[in-house]
Parts: structure tokens; C-alpha cells; sequence
């Protein structure tokens, strides 16, 4: 049970934390996670996202998920999120891709243009 | 002024000189001059064209092409091939369709505006995007009837298919008293081509649970349902987590936010029957029968669940609730049109580039859901018909293409919005074919109760197979809108009065795909 | 096996379906039996009439034993225009079954269903309680391949 203010409270901590202003995040990876994004292998991109980054050692990141935007056609879909810049969306991932984009955007903040499917401010 | 006959843009910005664009561009200038080409055509340098992840891109007037992902071995290619021979390079030309910046139009939309954005699976992440907000402000500030006034006046309408007003709805139940109430959410999502209500289910369950709680604060029903067809699994694992957390929260319970109010929500899963779409059968199904529809009157409103007044509701319809009650009637009319307010999630899928889904406002046109949020027609492939609505819809030609897409537009022309649900036909699609697919459907999911629909969909159905396989006669044609129409004024439910408008638009707007089958043996 | 089912849920009516699920996803082969209609008749305290009536009406019950997994594939307009009829065909050929039939070594039951709601991604079809989208030839055999070799 918690009250009206507790449940204020949990409302602006989540709202500092989904805008990454106050963690120690730089980077929020959200894998879209709908039957559509599954049924494409979104588990298995998750899932080699999660070890890239274990494996790695980085820190600086937040690896979550979400449910579809609507473009089935496009999954699986991740977004990257990152406090001030566009959200960048790439679409069409599969293992060997995400791994890649570990390894390019989160490790050397270098944008894989070619899986770009969209921007988003 | 000198005169060029052609301009080339390029493109500088971080991305394409990342991707080497200046030994590109060097290149370019160099093999112009190489050819004679540097008189006639002229180089300009431009920032960003836009078009993202897409590499080097070059735009070039008058042909206004857009070249992308450019390597420099391409550029011998294109300066032979466009600015010698006058041909433009297809393979390197961008698709318009695919790499302009998808519109995912989140500042439009408002029961998706959470979906692919936050984490389904966390209440906290909804609390954080304004969840929950239009609940306190209900049970701290509001009566029922104020609720009940404010989607009145909303002219939000049902999203399932049949377009009732909501508020009207509630408002028949909201004044009965009774040891007992229910709200029964309607997530049989069945109807062929729709998808809306999973997408609601997977990516914001809150969302609807908080629809579901001020519908039931309105009405005065301290107990819900969430009916939802056994098929989908991931919507009933995340429903749960969210029943749950929304319980631990204290959300969901007893005197809730001390208010006095009590509410708890519960799910029922069916086990695949399209009839349970139809509110008395989801319903019997519910209460562990088998799910054949209930006569009316009674209707739920007034002896619904275990005979109890029950007001049944859409996913989407709910999901609209909360930004109502947060945000006032007159926010939410201002989206759409006269008679059709709010947004439509459409589900779009066929022949076009990007099937998926959108949320536009009420009133949008087929051409522009298409163009726009589809990515428009697959390469090569022009519009041929569009089915409207799902199995239950209307076959529409390329004649109403700009038709807005809104309750009273549509039924000027004899169509209906339906679930939103929109099958894209190209030209290489014979309307026999599609036809024959949705009375198939008919015809397995006629539950069996009344005549009319369960002898009916198998004779329209052994009428068009018939066609199908060049045994038709021109006389099936009739036959086959007379017996949809005979059914639609005596089958019991919905299901044996759906097939008529089907066959109707498909004969009508597609006579000629018909008379092929039939006389040329 | 039915005392652990029953537990969870009250001896009411309402529960029949959730109770029948149940049963079905634990059995082996996927079916509910002569057996287990009697326990759940008994438990609930309604005929076998109205078992029986139930389960033959919904789609996703099966009377009769089926293979270890089971193949829904989606028959509905939007997957028929993206060509579930050449998806439906191959995996007759790929299994040597008719639709409704289960194969000779009890691995698979081919069934068509009514739209999963994944119609962005035509033709679809779900393997137990797994969907698979944007179906083509190539990709049926990898799955079914996948499924034979006894990885999932």
C-alpha cells in the first residue's frame, strides 16, 4: 500500500530516471518486446545485447524493454536513448547487428547509419 | 549567369563525412571534368538532405533524384550512366517509402502514447509518463456522474466496431442499483486484420487498467473483468504483472486513496472463438458455457454478467478514458471530427512497404494512413482495393481513397470504420480470391445457435468456392447478396449479419474479377 | 495432477475454462480425456454434457491426443494474401500430414487458426505458445528443423 505522496514520489523519480538526468546512465537501450519484435527474435537480441554488455564490463548503460511502436515490419526495433540527443531507432536487428551495435554506438558513440529507421527528438 | 543543365546537392554533416563524403565529392568533380561535363553541370554543397542513416547522399536537379548510401566506386557508374546516357541509376536511388524519418506521430497519439516507449513490464515507468494522475484526480475530486458526464461530452465512441457512444452506455447502468455491478473489458480481439488492442495490452497495461478503474468508479462497480482470447499469451502475462503491482501499489483494493471506494480486476481467458467478440457471448463464455450469444433486451447494461448490470467495453475504448478525465472533454474533441472525435488506431498491413500500425485523428484518409504511416505501395504494385473493418468490412475501390475516414463520412458510402483494421490490395490480387478467404472465416466461425448464419455462411461459402474454381454461374452473383441479405435481417447476432457487406462491396466495386472467374472457363 | 490444478481455483463454473487450459497444457499430448472430464465434472459438480458442449465449441481444445508440438497456422485474409496457402502446403509436405493430423513420430499436430493478430508480419503461425512471423518457405524448414532436433 502506498499513499497519494509516496506514489508522487515514485511518479518524479521515475520521470528523472526514463529522461537518464538523474542516473549514471549515459545510454538507455529498449528493445521493443511485443509478440511482433518476439516472433521476429527480439528474445535473442536482448539477449545478445545483455551479454555484449556484460561482457564488455559497461557500465554506463540501461538495458530495458518496451512493448511495439507500430512498425511490424520493421522488428525487432531498439531505441537508444541518450539525454539531449535524438532518440536513434534501429530497426531489422538480429544478433550479429545488435552485438555490432554495442559495440559502435554504446562503446564508441558512433551511429550505425545503415539500421537507422528513424530519428525522434 | 552561367547555365547548367543539371545541379548536384551534396550533403555535408557529421554522418556522411564520417563516410568519407569529400574524397567522394573530390572524385565526383574529377570525373565530370574528365567526361566535359563540368560546364553543364554544376556541384553544390548543402548541409544535412535529411534523409538519415543513409551515408553519402547526393540530390540531384532537375530530377529531383536522391542518391544514397554512395561508395566511390559508384560514382563512375552514375556519371555514365545519368549525366552521360541520361539514366538514372535505380539501385542507388532512395526509397522514399523506407528511409524518410518514420512518423511514429507520438505527440498525436493518445491510447499508444506509452507503447514502444516504456517498459510494459514497470509500473513505476507508467507512473512516471502521468499514469495513474486521471484516477487520483476522480477519487479525490470527482463524483461518478461527473465521470460519467465528462466522456458524454468527450463524444468518445466504441472503438469494438459498432461506434456506441460511451458515455450513453455507461450512463443506462451508472443509475441502476444493485447488490452488484460489473465491468467486462471486451479483449476478444478476433476480427481478422486487427491487432490494436494487443498492442495496448502488451505495451501499456496500466493504461487500460486505469480506463477500467474509471469506468468502474463511474458505474459503481466494485468488480471487473478482463476477457481475453486465449491466443495472447504475452498480453495475459503482462495484464497479470500489472493487476498485481497495481494491487501491491494499492491501486487496486479496498478504500482506495481512502476515498471509501473498493475495486478489484480479475482476467478470464477464452479459448478461440471469434464469435465471442459479441458482447453477450463473451459473456456466456465468461461464466463458463459455451460462448453463443444471449437475446436482447435484457442487455448488459441492465442483466449482464451472472445477470448483474455489466457495462462491456473495447480495449481502445478504455484506453482512451484516462487522458479524458485528466485532460477534460473539450481537449479531447478538439481531436478529430464533428461526430467522430479522438484519434483511430488503424492496423494496416497487405501490400504496402511498412505494415504496422498508426494512431491518427479521426477523419484521416485512407490515401494519407497509407502514404504516410504504411510507407505507401509495395515497389512496382498500384492500389487496388482496400478492405475496411476486418472480415466484417467493406471492400473500397481507389475511388474513395480521400474519403475521411470518420463514422459519418463512411456511411455515406455504405462503409464502415469497424476494428480499423486495413487489408491493402494491390492489382495483382483477384477479389474472388480474397472473398472466398473471408467467407471461409464466416463459415468456420459461425457458432452454430440460429439458422440463418450457421446454414447460411456454408451456402455463401459453397457459392463462392464454386466461383473460385470456374463452376460459377452469373446468377451466383445475386445469389449471393440475397442470401447475405436475407441473413442480415434474421441471423440472431452480429456474425450472420456481417457477411452482406463483404459480398456487397466486393460484387459491386469488383463485378468484373467475378465475371472473369466465371465465364472464361 | 488434477487435485494441484484444482487447488488454484474455486469449484465454480466460471473457472471450467481456465481449469480445461490448464489440464490440456499440462497432458503430454496436449488433449483433455475421457478422464479428465469425469475428475473436472466431478469437481465442479456439472454434467459431462456441458463439458463436452463447451469443449467442442472453442478451437483451442482438443478430444482427441495430439503431438508434442503443436503448428497453428494462421488461415485469415491478411495471412491468405501474403500466401499462407504455399506456407500451409510446404509444411504438409515438409511433415507428410494432412491439416488436423498428427505426424507418425507424435512431434508435431498441424491445425489452421483463425487470425493471431500478428498481421503485420503475414503469414504467421504460432508453435505452442511461440509466434512466427514473416513466414517463407526457407524459413518453415529452419523452424520445424529446429524443433526436430530437439532444440526447443
Amino acid at each position: 500500500m502506498k499513499t497519494l505522496e509516496e506514489l508522487r514520489k515514485i511518479r518524479e523519480k521515475a520521470q528523472g530516471e526514463m529522461k537518464l538526468r538523474e542516473s549514471d546512465y549515459r545510454y538507455k537501450v529498449v528493445v521493443g518486446m511485443g509478440t511482433s519484435g518476439i516472433a521476429m527474435g527480439a528474445r535473442e537480441v536482448m539477449k545478445a545485447i545483455l551479454e555484449e554488455v556484460s561482457q564488455r564490463g559497461i557500465k554506463n548503460v540501461l538495458v530495458t524493454q518496451t512493448g511495439e511502436k507500430g512498425l511490424s515490419s520493421l522488428e525487432p526495433v531498439i531505441d537508444v536513448i541518450e539525454e539531449g540527443r535524438p532518440v536513434i531507432t534501429y530497426g531489422n536487428m538480429d544478433v550479429a547487428k545488435a552485438r555490432k551495435m554495442v559495440a559502435e554506438h554504446i562503446v564508441n558513440g558512433k551511429v550505425i547509419n545503415e539500421y537507422v529507421v528513424s530519428t525522434t527528438n | 549567369m552561367k547555365f547548367y543543365r543539371s545541379h548536384i546537392l551534396i550533403g555535408i554533416d557529421d554522418a556522411s563525412l564520417a563516410a568519407g563524403v569529400k574524397e567522394i565529392e573530390a572524385l565526383l568533380r574529377n570525373e565530370l571534368q574528365k567526361n566535359n561535363l563540368s560546364d553543364e553541370i554544376n556541384i553544390l554543397e548543402t548541409g544535412t538532405l535529411g534523409h538519415f542513416g543513409t551515408g553519402v547522399s547526393m540530390l540531384v536537379y532537375p530530377e529531383q533524384v536522391t542518391y544514397v548510401n554512395l561508395k566511390k566506386e559508384d560514382i563512375f557508374e552514375i556519371v555514365e550512366e545519368h549525366f552521360l546516357k541520361g539514366r538514372p541509376l535505380q539501385r542507388l536511388i532512395l526509397d522514399r517509402s523506407l528511409t524518410q524519418n518514420y512518423d511514429f506521430n507520438y505527440k498525436r497519439r493518445i491510447v499508444l502514447s506509452n507503447s514502444g516507449v516504456i517498459d510494459p513490464e514497470n509500473i513505476d515507468e507508467y507512473l512516471g509518463a502521468g499514469g495513474y494522475e486521471a484516477w487520483e484526480k476522480a477519487l479525490t475530486t470527482m463524483k461518478p456522474n461527473e465521470l460519467v458526464d465528462e466522456v458524454k461530452a468527450s463524444g468518445l465512441k466504441g472503438r469494438g466496431g459498432a461506434g456506441f457512444p460511451a458515455g450513453l452506455k455507461w450512463s443506462f447502468t451508472a443509475p441502476i442499483v444493485a447488490d452488484q455491478k460489473y465491468v467486462v473489458v471486451n479483449a476478444d480481439e478476433g476480427e481478422p486484420g486487427t491487432f490494436k488492442d494487443r498492442l495496448i495490452m502488451e505495451g501499456d497495461p496500466h493504461k487500460l487498467l486505469e480506463g477500467v478503474m474509471l469506468c468502474a468508479y463511474a458505474i459503481g462497480a466494485s468488480k471487473a473483468y478482463i476477457y481475453i482470447r486465449g491466443e495472447y499469451k504475452l498480453c495475459i502475462h503482462r495484464l497479470e504483472i500489472a493487476i498485481a503491482a497495481a494491487r501491491e501499489y494499492g491501486i487496486l483494493g479496498n478504500n482506495i486513496f481512502g476515498s471509501g471506494f473498493d475495486l478489484d480486476i480479475f482476467i478470464k481467458v477464452g479459448a478461440g472463438a471469434y464469435v465471442c467478440g459479441e458482447e453477450t457471448a463473451l459473456i456466456e463464455s465468461m461464466e463458463g458455457n459455451r460462448g453463443t450469444p444471449r437475446s436482447k433486451p435484457p442487455f448488459p447494461g441492465v442483466a449482464g454478467a451472472w445477470q448483474k448490470p455489466t457495462v462491456v467495453n473495447n480495449v481502445e475504448t478504455l484506453a482512451n478514458i484516462p487522458a479524458i478525465i485528466k485532460n477534460g472533454a473539450k481537449w479531447f474533441a478538439a481531436h478529430g471530427v464533428d461526430g467522430s472525435t479522438g484519434t483511430k488506431v488503424y492496423t494496416i498491413m497487405g501490400d504496402v512497404n511498412l505494415p504496422g500500425l498508426c494512431e491518427v485523428d479521426m477523419g484521416t484518409s485512407l490515401r494519407t494512413i497509407i502514404q504516410q504511416y504504411a510507407g505507401g505501395m509495395i515497389e512496382g504494385r498500384t492500389f487496388k482495393a482496400a478492405l475496411v473493418g476486418g472480415a466484417a468490412g467493406v471492400f473500397l475501390n481507389d475511388t474513395l481513397l480521400d474519403v475521411h475516414m470518420d463514422y459519418n463520412s463512411l456511411r455515406e458510402y455504405a462503409a464502415v470504420l469497424g476494428s480499423g483494421a486495413i487489408l491493402v490490395m494491390s492489382d495483382t490480387v483477384d477479389m474472388v480470391d480474397m472473398l472466398w478467404s473471408v467467407l471461409r472465416f464466416f463459415r468456420h466461425e459461425s457458432c452454430g445457435k440460429c439458422n440463418p448464419c450457421s446454414k447460411g455462411t456454408a451456402l455463401l461459402f459453397k457459392l463462392i468456392d464454386g466461383i473460385r474454381k470456374g463452376k460459377g454461374k452469373d446468377s451466383d452473383l445475386e445469389q449471393l447478396i440475397k442470401v447475405s441479405n436475407g441473413m442480415q435481417k434474421t441471423s440472431f447476432c452480429a456474425l450472420g449479419q456481417s457477411p452482406c457487406m463483404p459480398i456487397a462491396s466486393a460484387i459491386n466495386n469488383f463485378r468484373q474479377d467475378f465475371l472473369t472467374r466465371i465465364n472464361v472457363k | 495432477m488434477y487435485e494441484e490444478i484444482f487447488e488454484k481455483y474455486t469449484p465454480e463454473k466460471e473457472n471450467l475454462i481456465y481449469i480445461l487450459h490448464e489440464i490440456q497444457d499440462a497432458h503430454p499430448q496436449h488433449y483433455i480425456s475421457e478422464e479428465a472430464v469425469a475428475k473436472v465434472a466431478e469437481y465442479l459438480r456439472i454434467g459431462l454434457s456441458h463439458i463436452y458442449g463447451v469443449l467442442t465449441f472453442y478451437t483451442m481444445f482438443s478430444t482427441k491426443p495430439r503431438g508434442k508440438n503443436i503448428i497453428r497456422l494462421c488461415e485469415s485474409p491478411p495471412c491468405f494474401l501474403k500466401g499462407s496457402e504455399n506456407i500451409l502446403r510446404q509444411l504438409r509436405d515438409l511433415l507428410q500430414v494432412k491439416t488436423g493430423e498428427t505426424t507418425a513420430d507424435g512431434i508435431f499436430t498441424l491445425e489452421l487458426c483463425a487470425c493471431l493478430g500478428v498481421c503485420g508480419n503475414a503469414p504467421v503461425m504460432m508453435i505452442n505458445e511461440d509466434v512466427y512471423g514473416d513466414l517463407t518457405e526457407e524459413k518453415v524448414e529452419n523452424i520445424i528443423n529446429s524443433y526436430k532436433g530437439g532444440e526447443k
